[in-house]
């Protein structure tokens, strides 16, 4: 009986039922009728020790084996700085709630309210929400925020050269909303913006044209002029990148984007094995009223001063119950804080440098595989940033490669198809990680997959 | 908490020249030169410099204004703000796990697969289910996701004329946001004087348009639902499916499992009654729970089994794949993973029997703070209640003093607000839900300090009305903000 965790001393408990006119802690269960009663315990095991615990987690931890990382894919491996784990676990911001009670909740509301700027400086929007959960749901997201804007309209346009994880994520919410989605072909590992033109041409029920930049095989779309051919047919244009990209490339404001929305686990968080990430979403001031999820504004207290807010509720879930076009409530909010503090860190300097360090890396291993004549470029005549995608033309599977690499610590990148390696280089790997990670292929090919 | 007010914004402090990071080099030069300008921004984006020993000091300013269960008792109701164990913070931010792709190969990442399956299978015995996915990343998200599992079954059965959700008056905002998403209509349902749902209405409400009934058990008034075992043998006497929000889970471990008692579908908030922390409003997690025959159904990818005779590397016992009778994906990945290790520790840590402790110590605890304030608070529902009951403001309603003030007084002595205006069965609702880990010094505390506001409303009721007073800000002006936006630092 009792736990660390419980306060409650016998004496506590018999002063409490009495309290409450009650004989018995069961008897505070007289209403549950006896055919529902749990019939003796769970099949669990009983109470550890916190040294119990941790030797559990240390046998389970002994079985994984993070890997010198290559693969990308829409997960990236960017350097995380000391300083924010140490002002994330600090527990006032950690376990308190969503910032209901504002005048006890500043320090969540404005680190909130300095995520939403520093998005909206990488988007190049006007405004930015709380959070999503990730890239794929933010994605998702976007497009039914689009489709509630275009009233009747109900399809989206989809371009093929988006993640196929994001895809899919995007096909499941539009199918339970009645959302049509079709695929706009590539051509050469980019989106076909011809076949978009025609695909636009006349037709009156395109609600939103979804691209992405890098897209899924690491290329950088030429997305000039597009938006002016989605407004013309009267969609929203929404474009999705990696957020850390966007400290060098050009952003989805700038090529003319209503609303961007993707994945900021690389702005520093950790793989994590996928969680937990950060979605954001950016939309012009026009579609401010759309926007899912909450949101933070400045305004002032009865004193005066300059305070923060939840604001414009209006659109939130709570209020709008069965008219709600999203249903997000806890969202990442901890992860806004990370992001928020990685920016802080980087700066816009440091936010350039991180991708102009990745993007060497990258453009110099990819040369240099294309030279040992085991690897090619599959797209060599599209710019990329830092991941790229080869065509293997070695004589062992690429499979056995990507086995052989791992045995030895390094994780060789994304297996796209079965001779197809998505490549990423991120400033964490050194010169001589890469130099390495050339000298195993070499080394594989001559030795017949005996590394 | 400090009292002061910090105030600043990290562009406050911003100084052209100042930096804070330092990054590996690989010495192979500016890879963005060979970029064409046209994909490069012309501009940058304008974000704060500053040097670390003035970040770190920003932030750590800025956590001092703020109000975290480690700083004192937090009574939200429906959101369970138990507390949260350290040892669990140690055990998911291990190197092991922080480094792990997602899609890094198979053989490599077992243990990561062995802690989801464990926590997975913990789950459905605690559930009463035969399968959980962890994938949905918060309470709402799990709504969807159960939603879509259910409209993937009927779909499944070519029943496609299953379009509506019946709905209780008293449920969760989230529940009629959730049915609406995953494209359903949304019926309510109203509920009996004393806080339950009229099984009568409800009977009349069920046809075959009915793809599933969404209840919370206890529900939003922390009254257990007596008529469970008749609802489920009518809901599914309809063909309809019967989903358990779990958001108010906490008071029924150990004492009955939602399968049991009928449920067919159901979403745990793993930030509730696991205890991670919800960290200032995420990341959570909802995994969702199905009864046999709809597993099929739960979404992609899953982690499932390696068949023995397959050659297994290394001794791979688990793999990731997706099923073609699956919903689809709804998540990147396996969901918030760091969340559920947290959860995985806490189970592990409390086990069997502190489970089947939790329980009836957060009954007694909301119970006894009732029974210590009902002659100054209106209490509409006079039963024994579960792990949290609701009060319609205060017993006397002449002095003009809100469930607001109330609230707001509470912050000046020191505790957080309960949950306000929710459930919306009554105009002054104050839903209050302690949980098993407070002391009964502290509700003893808490108690004192509600009964002083309740004769303060009396003898000062305009101290109460401008409360707070002792806050670090006092009450903001909600209209200008929603007025004129200012929703970035460069709009102020």
């Amino acid at each position: 009986m009792g736990h660390r965790y419980f306060p409650h001393t016998p004496g506590d408990v018999a002063k409490m039922l009495e309290r409450c006119g009650v004989a018995s802690l069961d008897a505070l269960y007289a209403d549950v009728p006896e055919s529902l009663r749990l019939k003796g315990e769970y099949d669990l095991p009983p109470q550890m020790s916190e040294q119990e615990v941790r030797d559990y987690f240390a046998a389970l931890a002994e079985q994984t084996f993070p890997l010198e990382c290559f693969g990308g894919a829409g997960f990236y491996d960017h350097y995380s700085p000391a300083v924010i784990p140490f002002i994330t676990s600090r527990s006032e911001f950690l376990t308190a709630y969503t910032p209901y009670q504002p005048e006890i909740s500043q320090g969540t509301l404005q680190y909130i309210f300095e995520y939403q700027t520093m998005m909206t400086q990488l988007t190049g929007l006007d405004v930015s929400n709380a959070s999503m959960y990730d890239g794929t749901t933010a994605l998702a997201e976007a497009m039914m925020m689009a489709v509630a804007a275009g009233r009747k309209k109900n399809k989206v346009l989809v371009t093929e050269t988006l993640n196929p994880i994001y895809r899919e994520v995007l096909d499941t919410y539009a199918h339970y909303q009645g959302i049509i989605v079709e695929t706009i072909p590539a051509s050469d590992g980019a989106t076909d913006f011809d076949a978009l033109a025609s695909m636009l041409e006349g037709s009156k029920d395109v609600a939103a044209v979804i691209v992405a930049t890098p897209n899924y095989y690491g290329i950088l779309e030429d997305l000039t002029g597009v938006a002016d051919k989605v407004h013309q047919a009267k969609a929203l244009l929404i474009i999705s990148a990696p957020a850390v990209t966007l400290g060098a490339l050009k952003s989805p404001g700038e090529w003319g984007a209503d609303i961007s929305a993707g994945e900021a686990q690389s702005l520093g968080m950790p793989l994590n094995f996928g969680g937990p990430y950060l979605g954001y979403i950016c939309c012009t001031k026009a579609l401010m009223r759309k926007l899912p999820g909450r949101i933070v504004g400045a305004t002032t207290d009865a004193d005066g001063q300059r305070v923060f807010v939840l604001t414009l509720q209006a659109r939130e879930q709570h209020i709008r119950r069965d008219k709600a076009t999203s249903n997000i409530c806890s969202n990442q909010g901890l992860m806004a804080l990370y992001a928020a503090v990685y920016l802080s860190v980087t700066g816009s300097e440091g936010l350039r440098e991180v991708n102009s360090i990745s993007a060497a890396g990258a453009h110099y291993l990819a040369v240099e595989l294309v030279k040992t004549g085991v690897f090619e470029l599959k797209y060599p005549d599209r710019p990329f940033l830092n991941e790229f995608l080869l065509k293997y033309k070695g004589k062992v599977s690429l499979a056995t490669l990507v086995e052989s690499f791992a045995m030895s610590g390094v994780f060789a990148g994304v297996q796209t198809a079965d001779d197809e390696l998505l490549v990423c280089v991120t400033e964490k790997r050194s010169r001589r990680s890469i130099d390495d990670y050339i000298a195993r292929v070499k080394m594989f090919a001559s030795n017949n997959g005996n590394l | 908490m400090n009292k002061k007010f910090y105030g600043k914004v990290i562009y406050d402090l911003s100084k052209e020249g100042r930096r804070a990071y330092s990054l590996p080099q690989n010495g192979l030069g500016d890879g963005l030169k060979d970029i064409p300008a046209v994909f490069l921004r012309s501009k940058a984006p304008l974000l704060p410099e500053v040097d670390e020993p003035t970040l770190v000091r920003h932030y750590n300013n800025l956590s001092t204004n703020n109000f975290g269960v480690d700083t004192g008792f937090y009574p939200l109701g429906s959101c369970t703000m138990k507390y949260n164990p350290k040892i669990n913070e140690e055990l998911c931010a291990l190197p092991q796990w922080q480094g792990l792709h997602p899609l890094q190969p198979v053989e490599t990442v077992q243990g990561a697969l062995l802690a989801y399956d464990a926590l997975q299978k913990a789950l459905c015995e605690i559930g009463g289910m035969a399968r959980f996915t962890l994938n949905p990343y918060a309470g709402a998200h799990g709504e969807l996701t159960g939603l879509m599992v259910i409209r993937a079954y009927h779909e499944s059965r070519g029943d496609a004329a299953r379009v509506k959700v019946i709905v209780p008056d008293s449920a969760h905002g989230t529940n009629p946001a959730s049915a609406a998403v995953a494209g359903l209509k949304v019926v309510e349902v109203k509920s009996l004087p004393d806080g339950t749902i009229d099984t009568e209405a409800l009977r009349g409400l069920l046809d075959e348009t009915v793809a599933a009934v969404m209840m919370t058990n206890p529900n939003t008034v922390g009254i257990f639902e007596s008529a469970i075992p008749e609802i489920a043998e009518m809901v599914h006497a309809c063909g309809a499916l019967l989903y358990y929000d779990g958001a108010n889970l906490n008071p029924m471990l150990g004492i009955a499992r939602p399968g049991d008692m009928g449920f067919d579908v159901m979403h745990i908030n793993l930030h509730k009654t696991f205890s991670t922390p919800h960290g200032g409003g995420g990341p959570g997690s909802g995994p969702v729970g199905v009864r046999k025959g709809l597993e099929e159904f739960l979404p992609n990818p899953r982690v499932v089994p390696i068949d023995r005779d397959a050659d297994a590397l290394f001794g791979a016992t688990l793999k990731v794949e997706k099923s073609g009778k699956s919903l689809g994906r709804i998540s990147a990945w396996l969901g918030n993973f760091a969340v559920e290790l947290r959860a995985l520790a806490y189970i592990l840590t409390l086990g069997r029997d502190g489970l089947m402790l939790a329980a009836p110590l957060a009954t007694l605890n909301a119970n006894y703070v009732k029974e210590s304030l009902r002659d100054l608070y209106k209490l509409p529902i006079d039963r024994v209640c579960k792990h949290e009951f609701v009060f319609d403001g205060l017993a006397d309603k002449s002095t003009g003093v809100t469930t607001l003030n109330v609230a707001k007084r509470l912050l000046d002595h020191g505790f957080h607000a309960p949950t306000i205006y929710f459930p919306l069965l009554f105009h002054e609702s104050l839903m209050i839900e302690p949980t098993e880990t407070e002391s009964l010094e502290t509700l003893d505390e808490f108690i004192e300090a509600m009964r002083e506001i309740a004769h303060e409303a009396s003898e000062d009721p305009d101290k109460v009305k401008n409360a707070p007073l002792e806050t670090p800000v006092r009450r903001p002006d909600d209209t200008a903000a929603a007025l004129t936006p200012k929703v970035t630092y460069f709009e102020l």
